[in-house]
């Protein structure tokens, strides 16, 4: 019984990783996380897209 | 109003301070320990300053105060940075720097004094243990509370990283801690035995995953792309390194307790997932390193961008000795032997201490409304320094460590040992004077580094960035 549920758990836990790598190289979130990886220079640009920048910003 | 249109730097500003000054007492007490090895009357026959007291402050400080300073400084600007909102609860989170700060110096004071629960890298009794746990559960409610806020939709990953390091660790120093006291210094174990045992190895080897690993591969995913000046190498790449690392790490534990009274199938089972783990890790890896293609120019004229690959790049070492290590065959060589040290400084010294400091080397001039470091002449300097003392450390240790693990197993053919304990220990003199060496010269890059801070810093008007009225998205 216990080897029983030993192997469908590891089989649940392979669809799940399976599952994960399907969704992250999906093509849906494709546009999403180019957007995620550009969000260390997003405060920068829209920093200086702003009127004036406050005390002592240097970036 | 005005304060909710700035970044709040100045707690950011005081962990990146004292990172430098705790980086300097740690590494310090390492190389005092390590002369004592070479040359024992260094502790003058006081109790105060014996090995056995001063290397876990050694460690302590080293993990705790520089590495822990060095996250709550860098997760502290990137959660605020990356979600475009000012920190969640000012004063909460200067009371996690001045906790975390009173923390090391309880820890400073009762460690040399032989007050210890014996767990390692927990050695704190159960009052210090308790006041951890209170600036640890405010640390998590800042850092939650400043994502809940966050003014863009994304969270990124870097503070994934976060997220799952100050979770963990709550966790288990919660666990692990559990204690009866007897007094107010001294308090036992509730867990017995072989229980005992893999309660602190499970804690010990997820600090090394969880504290020394997926927190600083948050700063990694920060700095690195930061610096090189372009997104990282593949955001999806970085989605499955952070659910894989994180579901692995947390069964490796085992593997500091092969050929002892631990079950059979739960060591098979560490060294299964031990082995696993250099897959996410060197995923990881690749993912940072790849973030300079198309910029390798960089590694020529930028020493930050030094700093961080080479972290890297030992990264990538380390978790391949690991692995290795944690083999049930391997480890009945290694273990004991030095060189398991040897592997824990090229990953807290390559690794963890290179990525802090390139990373503050980006992050203290922001601090302090300036361009630059006053000079990156001296950052070149800290570089060389850092790296040939952890080459020296670590393969002084290497020759050290296999030299005990083969003497330690040889056998006459009566099957009597061939050397004595003493035998392999005077081998070790030249091996222990070249790591005191290498040692030396990491603390020295210290020096420098604290001297660059300081003219950088001194004069410089603190500033707090404003944050962009416009969200991103």
């Amino acid at each position: 019984m216990t080897g029983i549920l030993q192997g469908l758990l590891t089989l649940l836990l392979m669809a799940l990783f399976i599952g994960i790598v399907w969704w992250a190289y999906g093509k849906k979130q494709k546009k999403h996380f180019d957007e995620a990886a550009n969000l260390p220079f997003a405060d920068e640009e829209s920093a200086r897209r702003g009127k004036q920048p406050h005390e002592g910003e240097k970036q | 109003m005005e304060q909710q249109q700035t970044y709040n730097y100045k707690v950011v500003r005081q962990f990146a301070i004292m990172t430098v000054v705790w980086g300097i007492v740690g590494m310090l007490v390492g190389v005092i320990i390590a002369a004592q090895l070479v040359w024992p009357v260094l502790n003058f026959d006081l109790p105060w300053l014996t090995f056995s007291r001063l290397r876990p402050l050694h460690t302590n400080a080293v993990i705790f105060a520089f590495g822990g300073s060095a996250l709550f400084a860098t997760s502290y600007y990137i959660v605020q940075r990356t979600c475009q909102t000012r920190l969640f609860c000012d004063g909460l989170a200067s009371f996690t720097f001045w906790g975390w700060q009173v923390v090391i110096l309880l820890a400073a004071v009762s460690l040399p004094l032989g007050l210890t629960s014996g767990k390692e890298y927990a050695e704190l009794e159960w009052p210090i243990d308790l006041l951890i746990a209170v600036v640890w559960v405010s640390y998590a409610v800042v850092f939650f509370g400043t994502v809940v806020k966050r003014r863009v939709k994304h969270i990124y990953v870097a503070n994934w990283f976060f997220a799952a390091f100050i979770i963990t660790i709550a966790v288990l120093h919660i666990v692990n801690s559990a204690a009866i006291p007897v007094t107010l210094f001294k308090s036992y174990s509730a867990y017995p035995g072989a229980m005992d045992a893999m309660v602190q190895w499970w804690y010990g080897h997820n600090a090394v995953g969880f504290f020394l690993t997926a927190a600083f591969l948050g700063m990694m995913y920060y700095f690195v792309p930061k610096q090189a000046g372009r997104p990282v190498f593949s955001y999806r790449l970085s989605v499955v390194h952070f659910w894989a690392l994180i579901s692995l790490y947390m069964w490796a534990g085992p593997h500091h307790l092969h050929y002892t009274a631990l079950p059979n199938w739960v060591q098979s089972t560490g060294m299964a997932f031990s082995l696993m783990l250099l897959a996410p890790s060197w995923g990881g890896m690749i993912n940072g390193i790849m973030t300079l293609s198309g910029a390798w120019h960089k590694l020529r004229t930028d020493p930050i961008i030094r700093f961080l690959i080479v972290a890297l790049s030992f990264y990538g070492m380390s978790t391949f000795e690991g692995p290795m290590m944690s083999i049930k065959t391997v480890n009945a060589l290694s273990h004991y032997t030095d060189w398991t040290i040897g592997h824990v400084h090229s990953g807290a010294l390559g690794w963890v201490a290179m990525i802090s400091i390139g990373s503050l080397y980006v992050l203290i001039p922001v601090l302090f409304g300036k361009d630059r470091m006053y000079s990156v002449k001296l950052i070149e300097w800290h570089f060389w320094m850092s790296t040939i003392g952890v080459v020296l450390y670590i393969v002084a240790l290497w020759i050290a460590g296999i030299t005990q693990g083969l003497m330690w197993r040889a056998v006459n053919p009566d099957g009597t040992l061939t050397y004595s304990f003493v035998e392999s220990l005077v081998q070790m003199y030249p091996y222990y004077f070249v790591r005191f060496l290498g040692g030396a010269i990491f603390l020295g890059g210290m020096f420098v580094m604290a001297y660059n801070v300081w003219k950088t810093a001194a004069g410089a008007k603190p500033v707090n960035a404003a944050i962009p009225q416009v969200a991103a998205h």
